[in-house]
C-alpha cells in the first residue's frame, strides 16, 4: 500500500504545517530592530518562554518596546515552551556575539552546559521572571517577581480589606491554588500561610483549598463545590485573577454577593481583574507585574557597563484596593 | 448476592446483569460519599429564581463532557477514536467569542446566532477533515485526529491572539451559564442532543449501521453499507457535539481561553464512554451508559473538591476510583474475584449446587 504510506506522510506534513502556522504569529517580532544609539548600541539577545498566557504576551510586548525605547538592538526568540529551542537560541546568540543574553527559562534545570558556553564567550546572562537551578556564577542576576512575597502581601492586604469591610469574627478562607507544582502556586500559598500563622493563628482559617489550574473554568467549578461543602466561607484568596473571575460567577450563582458576602483577594492584576474590582466584585489585587521591560533594560545597561548589580532584582509591584481600581484601570495594558 | 429469599436472586441477578447496573451503582456510591462532607448535598433550593444545589452544579458543569462523550461514543462504536475534540472545543469557543467581541452590540441576537453558527461550522469542518482522513485516506484514527488535536489548539490561540477574550453578552451566556425554567439551560441542550442521538440511532437503522461498520467495516461494505460515508458522518457528528460543548464552556465563563478550554476533555470523554460500557473495539455502544459515565466523572471531580483531597493527591485519588470502576465493570474480573468467593462459600458448607456454579462460568464466557 504505497498510497497509504504517502498519505500518512502527507498527513504528518499537514500536522507540521499546522504547528508552524500556530507559531507564525510570533514571527512579527522586530528581530534585529534598528537601534537608535549609533555604533555603540547594545545588542541584547532575549529568549522568551512562549506565549502561553495574556500575562506572557504582555511581558513580551514590554521587553520589545523597552528595548526599542532604550535604543538597543534586540534579537528576540520565542522558545514555544521548549527547552531545546531555548538552548539553541542562546547558542545562536553566542555565535552572533551579542552583548548581553537575557532569557526566561522554560524549566529550572539543565542549563549548565549552555551557560558555561556563554561564560566562556564572556557574555553576561540575565534571567527574567523565573530562576534556574545551576551554579550561581553562571548568571549575573534575576529580574523577576518574588512569589512568596506576593503571598505575604496578599495576606497583608486582606487585613486591610477585612478592616475596611468592618468584618468581625472568624475569617473562613477558601483558597484557589494555581497549577499543582508550579512555583507561583507553591510560593503564593507559602507566603500567605506564613503571615497567617504568624499573626492570625486564632481568627483566620483556610477551610478549603484546591487547585483551579490558573483558569477561569477551574476557578468557577472549584468555588461552586466549595460553596456547597463550606457555606460559611467569607473570604476568597485566588492565586490569579482568572480563577477569581471564575469564582465570582460561582458565587453569584449561589445567590451571594462577591466583594460583600465573600471578600476576594487575587494576585496578578490583569485588565479583566481590574474591571471586576472597579465593579466592586474583587476587594483587592496584589500585582504581579509582567511589564519588566524597562527594569530589564536598566539592568542590561549596568551589566554591559560592568557595574555591580544585585543577585535578584525584584520587579516593581504594587497592591491595589477597590478605591484605586478606577484610576488604575486605564493604565492596564494586558 | 446474599439476598435471603429464594425467588429474588434471579431478579437481583437480572438487575446486576443489566449493562447499566455497575455505572449507576458507582454513580450512586460516589454521590453518597459526599453526604458526610456536605450534609445538604442532595438539597436543592431556589436562589435568584433558579434551582441551586450540588446536583444542579454537577449537571451544569458536566454538560460539556456529556456532549463530547456522546459524540465520542459513536466514533468509538465505528472502531475509531477522536482525539481532536478538545481542540475543537477551543476553536469553536475562540471563533464565537472573538466574533461576538467584535460586535458593537454584544447582546444583539442576530450577531450571537451568527457567531455560534460560525463556530459550529468550523467544528463540523474539523470533523469532516477527520472523517476524510480516516475513511477516505485510511489513516489510523489516532493519528488522523492527532493532527487537529495538536494543530487545533494552536489555531485557537491564533484566533484569540494568545489572550483570553472576555465577552459581555447576556444571550450568549444563556447556553452554558444561564437558566431557563429554573434549570440550567445547558441541561435542555444536552437533553435535546441525547434525545436526537438516541432517536436516530435506536429508532432508525443508523445505529445498527454504525455498529456493523465498527464490527467489521469490510463485511459491512460488502453487504452494501456505505461504511465510509457512515464513518465520515460520525466524525462530523462528534465534532458538532464538541462544538456545542465549546459554546457551553466559553459561555459558562463568558470567555474564550484558547490555551485551556477543553484541555484533556478528550481523555475524560473516552473514559466516560468506557465506564458507560461501550467497547473500545467498536461494534457496540450505549448512549445511556455514556451519559452515566460522564456524570460519574463529573461527580468524582466535585467529590474531590468537597471532601478536601489534598491537591497533590488529586490525580492519584481519581486514578484509584477509575481503576476500581473499570475493574467492577469487567465481567471477567467480577467472576474471578466475587465468583470465586461465592463458590468457596457455597462449596464449604454443602455440596456445590449447579446454578451457583454455572453462573460465574457464564459470565466468564461472555
Amino acid at each position: 500500500m504505497l498510497n497509504r504510506r504517502n498519505f500518512i506522510a502527507a498527513a504528518v506534513g499537514v500536522a507540521a504545517a499546522g504547528g508552524l502556522t500556530a507559531c507564525a504569529k510570533k514571527d512579527d517580532s522586530p528581530s534585529g530592530s534598528s537601534g537608535g544609539g549609533g555604533d555603540k548600541a547594545i545588542t541584547l539577545g532575549f529568549s522568551q518562554v512562549g506565549s502561553e498566557s495574556g500575562w506572557r504576551s504582555a511581558n513580551t510586548e514590554s521587553v520589545k518596546s523597552a528595548a526599542k525605547e532604550a535604543g538597543y538592538k534586540l534579537q528576540f526568540s520565542d522558545a514555544q515552551q521548549k527547552q531545546e529551542n531555548q538552548i539553541s537560541a542562546i547558542r545562536s546568540f553566542i555565535a552572533q556575539k551579542v552583548d548581553v543574553i537575557a532569557f526566561s527559562p522554560v524549566v529550572v534545570t539543565g542549563w549548565d552546559a549552555v551557560l558555561k558556553e556563554a561564560k566562556a564567550a564572556k557574555i553576561p546572562v540575565v534571567l527574567t521572571d523565573r530562576s534556574v537551578e545551576s551554579d550561581e556564577s553562571l548568571f549575573v542576576t534575576l529580574v523577576g517577581s518574588d512569589f512568596t512575597d506576593e503571598g505575604r502581601r496578599a495576606a497583608k492586604i486582606l487585613e486591610k480589606v477585612l478592616e475596611k469591610a468592618g468584618h468581625k469574627g472568624k475569617v473562613k478562607i477558601a483558597q484557589l491554588e494555581g497549577t499543582t507544582g508550579a512555583a507561583p502556586a507553591i510560593e503564593r500559598a507559602k507566603g500567605f500561610k506564613e503571615v497567617m500563622d504568624a499573626e492570625h493563628k486564632d481568627d483566620w482559617e483556610i477551610v478549603a483549598s484546591q487547585t483551579g489550574d490558573f483558569t477561569r473554568a477551574g476557578g468557577k467549578q472549584v468555588m461552586a463545590a466549595f460553596l456547597q461543602s463550606n457555606p460559611d466561607i467569607n473570604v476568597l484568596y485566588a492565586h490569579n485573577d482568572d480563577m477569581g473571575l471564575g469564582a465570582i460567577q460561582a458565587i453569584e450563582a449561589a445567590g451571594k454577593k462577591p466583594g460583600k458576602d465573600i471578600l476576594i483577594v487575587t494576585v496578578d492584576g490583569v485588565k479583566d481583574g481590574f474591571i471586576a474590582m472597579s465593579e466592586g466584585k474583587i476587594n483587592a489585587i496584589v500585582e504581579c507585574n509582567p511589564l519588566l521591560g524597562p527594569q530589564l533594560m536598566e539592568v542590561v545597561k549596568k551589566v554591559h557597563d560592568g557595574e555591580k548589580v544585585e543577585r535578584w532584582i525584584k520587579t516593581k509591584e504594587s497592591d491595589f484596593m477597590q478605591d484605586q481600581a478606577k484610576d488604575a484601570l486605564p493604565t492596564r495594558k494586558y | 448476592m446474599s439476598t435471603p429469599a429464594v425467588t429474588t436472586p434471579s431478579r437481583w441477578r437480572a438487575l446486576t446483569r443489566h449493562h447499566l447496573f455497575w455505572p449507576v451503582a458507582v454513580l450512586i456510591a460516589l454521590l453518597l460519599v459526599n453526604v458526610p462532607f456536605t450534609p445538604d448535598f442532595f438539597a436543592i433550593r431556589m436562589t435568584d429564581g433558579h434551582l441551586y444545589g450540588s446536583l444542579v452544579s454537577i449537571v451544569l458543569f458536566g454538560s460539556p463532557l456529556i456532549l463530547v462523550a456522546v459524540g465520542m461514543t459513536l466514533v468509538i462504536a465505528t472502531g475509531g477514536i477522536d482525539l481532536s475534540v478538545g481542540a475543537v472545543v477551543a476553536i469553536t469557543g475562540a471563533l464565537t467569542c472573538s466574533y461576538i467581541s467584535d460586535q458593537a452590540d454584544q447582546n444583539a441576537l442576530a450577531g450571537v446566532f451568527l457567531a455560534m453558527g460560525i463556530g459550529l461550522v468550523a467544528a463540523v469542518v474539523c470533523g469532516l477533515w477527520n472523517g476524510f482522513l480516516v475513511a477516505r485516506m485510511g489513516i489510523q484514527p489516532i493519528i488522523a485526529t492527532l493532527i487537529i488535536m495538536v494543530a487545533g489548539r494552536g489555531v485557537a490561540q491564533l484566533i484569540t491572539d494568545g489572550q483570553i477574550i472576555t465577552i459581555n453578552s447576556e444571550p450568549y451566556k444563556l447556553i452554558g451559564g444561564g437558566y431557563w425554567l429554573t434549570l440550567p439551560f445547558s441541561i435542555f441542550v444536552v437533553a435535546a442532543v441525547v434525545a436526537v442521538t438516541v432517536a436516530l440511532t435506536r429508532r432508525t437503522a443508523l445505529g445498527l449501521l454504525v455498529e456493523s461498520v465498527g464490527g467489521n467495516a469490510e463485511a459491512s461494505r460488502l453487504v452494501g453499507i456505505r461504511s465510509r460515508r457512515i464513518k465520515i458522518m460520525v466524525y462530523m457528528f462528534c465534532a458538532l457535539c464538541a462544538g456545542i460543548a465549546g459554546l457551553m464552556i466559553s459561555s459558562n465563563t463568558s470567555a474564550a481561553d484558547g490555551n485551556n478550554a477543553g484541555l484533556w476533555i478528550e481523555l475524560d470523554a473516552i473514559l466516560a464512554v468506557v465506564i458507560g460500557g461501550t467497547s473500545l473495539l467498536g461494534g457496540r455502544f450505549s448512549i445511556g451508559g455514556t451519559v452515566i459515565g460522564a456524570l460519574v466523572i463529573q461527580t468524582l471531580t466535585t467529590t474531590i473538591y468537597t471532601i478536601g483531597v489534598p491537591t497533590q493527591t488529586n490525580l492519584v485519588f481519581k486514578a484509584v476510583v477509575v481503576i476500581v470502576v473499570c475493574l467492577l465493570q469487567s465481567p471477567k474480573f467480577r467472576a474471578k474475584v466475587f465468583g470465586a468467593k461465592g463458590r468457596a462459600r457455597t462449596t464449604a458448607p454443602a455440596e456445590p449446587t449447579t446454578p451457583a456454579d454455572a453462573a460465574p462460568k457464564m459470565e466468564v464466557s461472555r
